[in-house]
């Protein structure tokens, strides 16, 4: 195994688990969606401790998404959580809140009421995929930020020994200036509409109530129109834009067409993504046409999942500065010169060979446990419910 | 307020405050997890219904309290990048790794099988719903075993070498880093002591039960109570032993800390182990002209017995480690001035072996400077250090903190052992319970206690270590983000608003939750 080898099989690594969390947003989505899909009192219920079964895999996700970044590109870690802090703070913020809002809502002695931990669940699920999904666009369009690793030896006291940080933002900001880029809010719009287009799927799935089934066939269109109106707007915008990237000494350079010349070099991202693209749609179109039919959750999020995991490796392989900086050229982060050492990589990669065996039972324990689906009969039986 | 604190200050308190709040929750969920499962056990070996509701009732108060410890844990993880994000780079390549492990290994085991042992009793088997219940107790322990590993790495760097290349620390041995005796020794103690709060946790609640004389509680309350103060005796027997091998460690290889957790100015050989002493709690003692705490009651040698294995052994002192001081083996450690000297001559000489690099000077050059970082790197963190005061730590926290948990620890053996002996006894009291009001009463007052004495111990382990976020390489001065005071401050309320809020949530929840007791654990069907 080479160094290269490592740092391409890590960014792979990194990007599945964002695009598991991409998919796993359905818990986000379902409960944006909470109100409308489940309509009644019971019916809001079901939706939640349909969700509730699973949040803590989308959670998990985050956290491990986040930890393996830190452990195969600490720079970006450093440079980006220390350096868009607003952004950062406020996706952790959301889901602090999101965490506790399950169990407490209609626990005896919440003294704060339970429609403040459904306005909570609805916060996370509109602000959670809105934040990330802009965090994974500036990917594409650059942060405002410089690294100077020189800083490191500015001593106290001296002349000019000034800060010792090597990442600093470039504006007072720390990360919400993103938001002012239209095309960062166009994606993050459009995961916004894919985590309820997910929800639902997932919610149609799981929870074995006519009801509910109907509901989420209305409300699928009214949200796949504008996931798949914003995400074909932002696809054409990175295949059309300019892009970042580097020659072989680590220098940075703007590219024409650049992610548009990834897809075309690296033809089998182009598969994944064309692929990932017409399970998404299959499993929507198929769910709004068939009136039976209530596994479109298995070809969408396989699909989001593939779809995600190019457009993650089109911002990183093929000589690409995933993390650009707009404020300085040079600055801008990428698989070579931001990754662990060919040691913590090697290491790493042994413990990574773990992950098919936890996915394998979690597959197992939730084939056990959605084997029969949620209804109200289980609703009002059930030892512990939300 | 917020202008006089540094950005620094303001990112220590933030993660304090993060560190505090979560950890009222995970010892509990490492302790009350072992009851629970060991209470399940019995279900699933009798079959007998009692211990499946008893069981249904732990974990009932079990998730209220996990969902807290989730909440609070993903901040700690996010927080070393936003707050820390200088000290993110340098030592990523290490200390990056056991987080990451942490989510593949831990987390989804815990979070897979924790909603097994929620929803699944009546959707899988009885071996099934045991082995989840186990699993997620295992999940949880094994998280902390990473994190633990992580954290001890940065109170004793092992397995590691600078790179001046890349200018930061990389990893060379994984086994060093993972199985370090530091990190084996803080997560035996981190953890057993753990059990302690959830021993007492059981022992308190079913002591209420008894107290109130709730007959619909009343068999599960004595027989928990029974498990609580088995598991609470077995830990904090244990805690001790731990933590007196912990003290051990700490004695080899942060001597500064140990000097603060005993006030102890100008050590030697033959030093007494302090039993209390006055340390005003609010401002730093003036530690160079005193010789020692006032009104000290000691146990002769006992400090060198538990620093050294040697009842004469040597102890340095708060003044003596900042002078310089020679071990019984001769050799000589050196003076603050000379480590802080030293550690600028290293930063220096990586500055120029940068330069040397960039400017393509000969390799000979560039080599001799590499030669002279390596010979002083040992204090490389020593050169971001202006005054040798900013080496001691704040002595009241360490000192009283450090006597707070030996004195509860010591109580909560005593406690245990006494409800275990009336248990053996088997006397029976007025009330026709074996034990007295007084002990339960005692039972529900010691709860707080415990987490006092858990937070004691945390503060002891993290305050004793300044100013270093990793020792001897990097200062939290050199570890920051670049973020000004008032966006952290701005945080920290945001946070400390907020934690609160859920904490009183979750303990009216928690209440409510007990006082409904068995009630709300439906039958069998």
């Amino acid at each position: 195994m080479s160094y290269s080898f490592l740092q391409h099989y890590w960014c792979f690594i990194v990007a599945l688990l964002g695009a598991l969390l991409v998919f796993l947003l359905f818990v986000q989505g379902a409960n944006s969606l909470a109100r409308s899909l489940g309509y009644t009192e019971e019916g809001r219920r079901l939706v939640y401790n349909s969700t509730g079964r699973k949040w803590e895999l989308t959670f998990t996700t985050l956290v491990t998404f986040g930890g393996a970044f830190f452990a195969s590109y600490p720079l970006f870690y450093s440079t980006s959580f220390g350096g868009a802090y607003w952004l950062w703070m406020a996706i952790l913020f959301t889901f602090v809140v999101q965490a506790v809002s399950y169990e407490f809502q209609n626990k005896i002695g919440n003294i704060v009421g339970p429609r403040t931990f459904q306005f909570c669940l609805t916060l996370n699920g509109i602000l959670g995929p809105l934040l990330l999904g802009g965090a994974v666009a500036t990917f594409f369009e650059g942060s405002n930020f410089i690294v100077a690793k020189e800083n490191l030896l500015a001593l106290p006291g001296e002349a000019g020994g000034g800060s010792v940080v090597i990442s600093s933002w470039a504006n007072a900001s720390h990360g919400l200036d993103a938001l002012l880029n239209p095309w960062v809010l166009v994606l993050g719009f459009a995961v916004v509409f894919l985590a309820r287009v997910l929800g639902i799927l997932y919610v149609m799935n799981n929870v074995d109530d006519e009801d509910i089934r109907s509901r989420g066939s209305v409300r699928l269109v009214g949200a796949a129109v504008p996931f798949v109106v914003l995400f074909v707007a932002y696809l054409v915008h990175v295949l059309t834009k300019d892009g970042f990237a580097y020659t072989d000494e680590g220098l940075i350079y703007m590219e024409p067409y650049k992610y548009l010349h990834n897809f075309i070099d690296m033809w089998y991202l182009s598969v994944l993504l064309l692929v990932g693209v017409v399970l998404v749609l299959f499993g929507i179109g198929k769910t709004i046409v068939s009136k039976n039919y209530i596994g479109g959750i298995w070809p969408a999020g396989i699909g989001t999942v593939l779809t995600v995991l190019a457009l993650l490796l089109c911002t990183a392989w093929n000589h690409t500065a995933y993390y650009p900086s707009t404020a300085d050229l040079q600055s801008s982060l990428t698989m070579v010169n931001s990754c662990s050492s060919e040691f913590t990589l090697r290491t790493m990669f042994y413990v990574s060979l773990l992950i098919p065996f936890v996915l394998a039972y979690i597959i197992y324990a939730w084939r056990a446990m959605d084997s029969k689906k949620l209804d109200r009969k289980e609703l009002a039986e059930s030892h512990h419910t939300y | 307020m917020m202008t006089f604190l540094s950005a620094v200050d303001w990112a220590r308190a933030q993660f304090a405050l993060t560190a505090i709040f979560h950890w009222l929750f995970v010892p509990l969920t490492l302790g009350l997890g072992l009851i629970m499962s060991v209470i399940e056990t019995k279900y699933y070996r009798s079959g007998d219904a009692f211990w499946r509701r008893a069981a249904q009732f732990w974990q009932r108060l079990f998730g209220i309290n996990f969902a807290m410890g989730v909440a609070t844990g993903i901040i700690l993880e996010f927080e070393f990048g936003t707050n820390w994000s200088n000290y993110s780079w340098f030592v990523g390549d290490i200390f990056g790794a056991p987080l990451a492990i942490e989510g593949i290994v831990a987390f989804f085991m815990e979070s897979t099988f924790v909603a097994v042992m929620y929803f699944g009793w009546e959707k899988v088997s009885r071996g099934f719903h045991l082995a989840s219940t186990w699993l997620t107790w295992i999940g949880a322990t094994i998280s902390a075993w990473w994190i633990l590993v992580a954290n001890s790495w940065m109170q004793y760097p092992v397995g590691c070498a600078f790179n001046p290349d890349t200018m930061r620390h990389e990893m060379v041995s994984f086994w060093q880093v993972a199985f370090s005796p530091f990190a084996v020794d803080k997560f035996l103690h981190t953890v057993i002591s753990a059990w302690v709060i959830g021993a007492v946790f059981v022992v308190a609640v079913s002591a209420w039960y008894l107290l109130k004389r709730r007959e619909a509680e009343r068999e599960m309350a004595l027989k928990s109570l029974r498990i609580g103060a088995i598991v609470g005796l077995i830990a904090s027997v244990g805690a001790a032993v731990t933590g007196d091998e912990s003290a051990y460690k700490v004695a080899q290889v942060q001597p500064m800390k140990l000097a603060a957790m005993e006030a102890l100015y100008d050590g030697g050989n033959d030093v007494s182990l302090t039993g209390v002493a006055w340390v005003n709690p609010f401002e730093q003692p003036n530690y160079k002209e005193e010789h020692e705490a006032p009104l000290r009651l000691a146990v002769p040698n006992g400090l060198s017995l538990l620093a050294t294995r040697s009842w004469h052994g040597y102890v340095p002192g708060v003044n003596d480690i900042l002078k310089g001081y020679t071990r019984e083996d001769g050799t000589r450690e050196p003076s603050a001035q000379e480590k802080m000297a030293r550690g600028r001559a290293a930063i220096q000489a990586l500055a120029d072996y940068r330069r040397a690099k960039n400017e393509g000077a000969s390799e000979d050059e560039a080599a001799a400077y590499k030669q002279v970082l390596m010979d002083n790197f040992q204090y490389f963190g020593y050169g971001y250090i202006r005054d040798e005061s900013e080496l001691v730590p704040y002595i009241p926290v360490n000192f009283w903190a450090f006597r707070i948990m030996v004195g509860l620890g010591t109580l909560f053996i005593l406690f245990f052992a006494y409800i275990l002996f009336l248990n053996w006894k088997r006397r029976p009291t007025a009330s026709g319970s074996v034990y007295p009001r007084w002990l339960l009463v005692a039972a529900i007052v010691l709860l707080p206690c415990a987490y006092i004495c858990s937070e004691s111990g945390w503060l002891v382990a993290e305050f004793g270590r300044q100013p270093w976020t990793i020792q001897d390489m990097l200062p939290v001065t050199a570890s920051v983000s670049d973020i000004g005071s008032s966006a952290v401050a701005t945080t920290f309320w945001l946070f400390l608003v907020l934690f609160t809020a859920m904490l009183v949530v979750e303990i009216n929840i928690m209440l409510k939750q007990i006082k409904r007791g068995m009630k709300e654990v439906k039958s069998e069907k």
